[in-house]
């Protein structure tokens, strides 16, 4: 199923260059969430499911809804009501929907498989992950607590700030 | 020989994100491109433990996640107070420390 592979890195490649080619920011983020599910598929391919389920829920469900929020936020001139009339076009989604339509097929053409071939690598699973992660890799995990605190702590002091000066 | 395209892919949209790192001057595509990057290196580590038939490369991968989480909700916070103090998103304006 190596046609599945080239397919899907075709996709990601078109996506990304789309996303760095596009003047509107809500257009690049359609473009980049194309991109990161093409991605997913690949990690699929290459036969590791768990961080393609992780791929679409945290970072095209998670973080991108972020970064729309934000740009969202960043839009409330007199000119937005016009703006979004203009984004809202229907012509726009025909990229990213024929994009997605062709990682749909081939997760059709996956599932009337039944799944991965022979050929292809061997699949990881997620309990052989997950006993390297809590075995040699414990103190990483320890690291990344340390890590998300600072995030979390910073995320809702750069949010405190603005609500203190406004009010 | 899927895993040494993958590796070639990764490469080729590390490349896309670090042009649209150079390129771009509005905040949010910067971040947009950063992004990108992050995911080329996860690809690799993925493609990398593929090959080996490790569970290593999807342990970065976890990290690499955990780090790109942490890095937007900090970033996009600090482009909020940006676009709220300057009024613009254009890198080259927030010129102060004369760097």
């Amino acid at each position: 199923m190596e046609w599945l592979f080239y397919i899907a890195a075709a996709v990601a490649l078109t996506a990304t260059i789309r996303v760095i080619t596009h003047l509107h920011a809500v257009h690049a983020l359609l473009y980049f969430v194309v991109s990161v599910l093409a991605l997913a598929l690949i990690f699929y391919l290459l036969g590791a499911a768990f961080a393609a389920a992780l791929e679409v829920i945290v970072y095209a469900g998670a973080i991108m809804v972020l970064f729309v929020f934000v740009v969202m936020l960043l839009n409330q001139g007199p000119l937005t009501v016009e703006q979004e009339r203009r984004w809202l076009s229907p012509g726009i989604w025909i990229g990213p929907s024929a994009l997605a339509l062709v990682l749909l097929g081939e997760v059709f053409v996956i599932i009337a498989g039944g799944g991965l071939g022979s050929a292809d690598p061997v699949p990881i699973r997620p309990k052989e992950v997950s006993i390297s992660l809590y075995g040699p890799y414990v103190i990483a995990v320890e690291l990344a607590s340390l890590l998300l605190l600072p995030g979390l702590i910073g995320a809702y002091h750069l949010g405190r700030r603005r609500a203190k000066e406004r009010g | 020989m899927v895993t040494v395209h993958a590796l070639i892919l990764a490469v080729a949209m590390f490349s896309l994100g670090l042009v649209g790192l150079l390129v771009r001057r509005n905040v949010i595509y910067m971040l947009l491109s950063i992004e990108i990057m992050l995911n080329s290196a996860s690809l690799a580590f993925i493609a990398a433990g593929a090959r080996w038939g490790q569970a290593d490369g999807q342990v970065m991968y976890l990290m690499i996640l955990t780090l790109a989480a942490a890095e937007v909700s900090v970033a996009l916070g600090i482009v909020l107070q940006l676009s709220y103090r300057f009024r613009t998103l254009d890198a080259d304006a927030f010129s102060e420390m004369r760097g």
